[in-house]
């Protein structure tokens, strides 16, 4: 007796029709959903910024847990695909009633809508809604607890890719709470599967995850050795609560130790990226000047946010509807 | 009613009998093993060649759900379930709602499962009123209503002053404890085994020392106080060794592991499926080996379903949000001889594990857990070599049981309670 998983995100055929995780996508599979990308930045800059893709379907963002910036990519990403939105705040709405998870998305469903994009506090809520509550529409996943923010992570790898043009000789440092951080899980299976041959973590102990040498990386305790010599630094976000939990002493203390600033950002390759997911905590991991100097892509990272969720809607709505079709043929 | 069994491979782990031959029973009890007493004449035959009949399963953690949530489970579903399961005799946890923490929640367990007829229950009292681990209960008007062991679960104590105390006051009256030891603090929030599969699925974990720090506490106030003590669910490698040096060191402590324990791991939980979600949790590979090779030793002496029935809306949610629980009483036997089938017990030995050894581990009334001349006719009968597809016929209210769909090796095909024969496989 054993239980074997099986593979959610992928059709018949190998194309996406869930964005979950990165976590089993193959080089071949992302370095196309890069390139589609690419082709969509190129939609963005235009003076009519719409392409039909996505023309008659509906797009429902189901955010249990607020995040307007995530949010709003996601809302300019569907338009210009041409699609209905429909944008839900469950947190402020059904649940508060009783209505729950699998309720409110039955409902949607009920609707006629054709792919949710879900962010969820809880790690494993895209799955769950995949499997188990609609596996007929697409689901993105714009975050869940702990566990995975592909998308984040393949504009991450998309603004690597601009600035550096490939990922085989690249040394790559994320730094902070790697722990609670759902970007830093995806980011280092999404640059090990795209060839990063140098990932390495820093943080105290009490902010990595147990087990992390399965990721393939160097973990460094000492920003100051890890950052020797690096191409790109992904910062993370250090939440308040970190504190009053007893992983850190004090917010100074950790801006001391892991705070990217110009000095500790000279160790790093003269011309080093620097990235964060946002929203910044300036003087708290990130001091202002390097946030906004002249090696910061910070805000080249939300323009491209916008080109990867239209990439990964539109692949993910094909394969669906590929799926649906196979699915009719074969009854 | 006159029954004679034909022909079972008869095995008492507790007397280490195994032999092909007839069981003849009258008036509940057994009356001869062999050859039939003088002028027997049953009315009734089951013919068992091929069968293997066994002392009916003591099962020592069976949540009813009753009273309080009916809608997960109730006495009659879950002990008819326990019968399907070959159990006649199993202990139900304390919490109830209310807490059976006084000797009415004790009386109307008892009278509902006797109403219900289908295997003997044996309540464990709550240590503390209200399971709070403030205050103590009246531990001996609990025992008199019928509770054989006291236990304060996995919700903890407020302190350990209170803990020593009722461990003192137990061995006072000679009352047996169950332990779950798990630190809440260290476990505070957590749902998986901490380690690299919480780690890559973001699972906030629960690390193995909230178990050990909490069963070195357990034993040293054991030693202490001298109560006879069980340790319910232990999950660790660490905490097989820990129990294992105290047991030589002649500390008559008992443990048992759930069934499902043994056959999972953490690594299962990859693809999130609540129905893995459990608590203690899922522990790593070489934890299910250690606890496998505890069960082999003997320094674990019994395996218990530790069942939790569920509504399906307590899954149907995602993993972090559910309920934590397998229902699994039905399925004790073959989860139990899947170590016969990897060749680490021999079938008498693995039996034991289901009978006589949890029956001697909580110190049950003589005649429970074996096949005794003139003691009630708990019998068991299953088919070694019938596989079965778990879940069909499925009892349990709860279906929430990740085993549903797949083979079993041996298929429960009666099941006698005091003679009385409580499931017969169709």
């Amino acid at each position: 007796m054993s239980l074997t998983p099986h593979h959610l995100q992928l059709n018949q055929q190998g194309q996406l029709r869930h964005f979950l995780t990165i976590e089993g996508l193959s080089r071949e599979l992302l370095t196309e959903l890069l390139d589609t990308a690419d082709s969509f930045l190129e939609v963005g800059e235009r003076a009519v910024k719409k392409v039909p893709l996505l023309r008659g379907k509906t797009v429902c963002n189901v955010f249990f847990e607020n995040s307007t910036r995530t949010r709003t990519t996601f809302e300019l990403a569907a338009k210009r695909l041409s699609a209905d939105v429909l944008n839900l705040n469950i947190s402020t709405s059904s649940t508060s009633k009783g209505e729950t998870l699998y309720d409110t998305l039955q409902n949607l469903e009920a609707m006629a809508a054709d792919m949710f994009v879900v962010r969820h506090g809880d790690s494993g809520a895209a799955h769950f809604i995949a499997e188990r509550v609609c596996p007929d529409v697409a689901v993105i996943n714009a975050g869940d607890g702990n566990h995975a923010h592909p998308t984040q992570a393949m504009l991450d790898m998309l603004t690597i890719r601009r600035h550096r043009g490939d990922f085989e000789n690249l040394s790559v440092a994320i730094v902070g709470d790697i722990l609670h951080s759902r970007v830093a899980r995806s980011n280092m299976l999404a640059l090990k599967t795209l060839g990063c041959p140098d990932i390495r973590v820093i943080a105290p102990r009490t902010l990595l995850p147990e087990g992390i040498d399965q990721y393939g990386v160097r973990v460094f305790n000492d920003l100051r050795v890890g950052l020797r010599d690096v191409d790109v630094v992904i910062m993370l976000r250090l939440q308040k609560e970190r504190m009053q939990s007893g992983l850190l002493p004090s917010e100074s203390e950790f801006y001391r130790l892991y705070g990217l600033t110009r000095e500790t950002l000279a160790l790093a390759k003269p011309d080093a990226l620097v990235m964060h997911p946002g929203p910044i905590n300036r003087g708290v991991e990130i001091e202002s000047d390097v946030a906004d100097g002249p090696q910061s892509v910070i805000l080249k990272q939300v323009t491209y946010g916008i080109a990867v969720r239209m990439a990964v809607m539109s692949m993910a709505m094909t394969g669906q509807t590929t799926q649906r079709q196979l699915t009719q043929e074969a009854n | 009613m006159r029954l004679t069994i034909e022909g079972a491979r008869v095995i008492d782990p507790a007397s280490q009998f195994d032999e092909i031959t007839d069981l003849h029973i009258a008036a509940g009890h057994i009356q001869a093993i062999g050859a039939a007493p003088e002028g027997f004449n049953a009315s009734q035959r089951i013919d068992a060649r091929g069968l293997i009949a066994c002392p009916g399963l003591v099962d020592l953690n069976v949540a009813l759900r009753e009273p309080g949530h009916s809608r997960k489970g109730n006495i009659a579903s879950e002990t008819r379930a326990a019968a399907a399961g070959g159990v006649t005799t199993l202990c139900c946890p304390p919490d109830t709602r209310p807490v059976l923490d006084t000797p009415a929640v004790a009386e109307l367990i008892l009278d509902r499962s006797q109403a219900a007829g289908n295997a003997r229950v044996l309540p464990i009292g709550a240590l503390t009123k209200g399971l709070e681990g403030e205050q103590l209960s009246e531990l001996v008007a609990l025992r008199d209503a019928g509770c054989v062991a006291f236990t304060q679960g996995l919700t903890p104590m407020a302190g350990n002053r209170i803990l020593r105390r009722s461990l003192e006051y137990a061995a006072t009256f000679d009352l047996t404890i169950i332990l779950t030891p798990q630190d809440a603090d260290l476990a505070e929030g957590g749902m998986a085994h901490e380690g690299p599969t919480a780690s890559r699925l973001g699972l906030v974990g629960i690390p193995e020392s909230a178990e050990t720090v909490a069963l070195a506490r357990d034993l040293l106030l054991i030693e202490q106080t001298g109560v006879r003590a069980h340790f319910s669910g232990l999950t660790s490698a660490r905490a097989m060794d820990m129990l294992a040096t105290a047991q030589a060191r002649g500390l008559p402590v008992t443990a048992d592991v759930a069934a499902y324990q043994l056959l999972l791991c953490d690594e299962d939980l990859v693809g999130f499926s609540s129905q893995l979600h459990v608590m203690p949790p899922l522990r790593s590979a070489a934890d299910r080996r250690a606890l496998r090779e505890a069960v082999q030793s003997g320094v674990v002496q019994a395996i218990a379903s530790h069942h939790r029935p569920h509504e399906a809306e307590a899954k149907r949610v995602p993993f972090a949000a559910s309920e934590p629980g397998i229902s699994s009483v039905e399925i004790l036997l073959p989860l139990a001889l899947t170590l016969v089938a990897d060749g680490l017990l021999e079938l008498p030995a693995a039996l034991s594990r289901v009978t006589s050894g949890p029956a001697s581990a909580l110190g049950l009334p003589v005649g429970i857990g074996q096949l005794q001349l003139g003691g009630a006719a708990d019998i068991t009968l299953f088919d070694p070599a019938q596989a079965c597809e778990i879940g069909r016929n499925w009892l349990s209210r709860g279906s929430n049981c990740p085993f549903i769909g797949q083979g079993a090796p041996a298929a429960v095909t009666h099941t006698l309670h005091g003679g009385k024969l409580v499931y017969q496989l169709t």
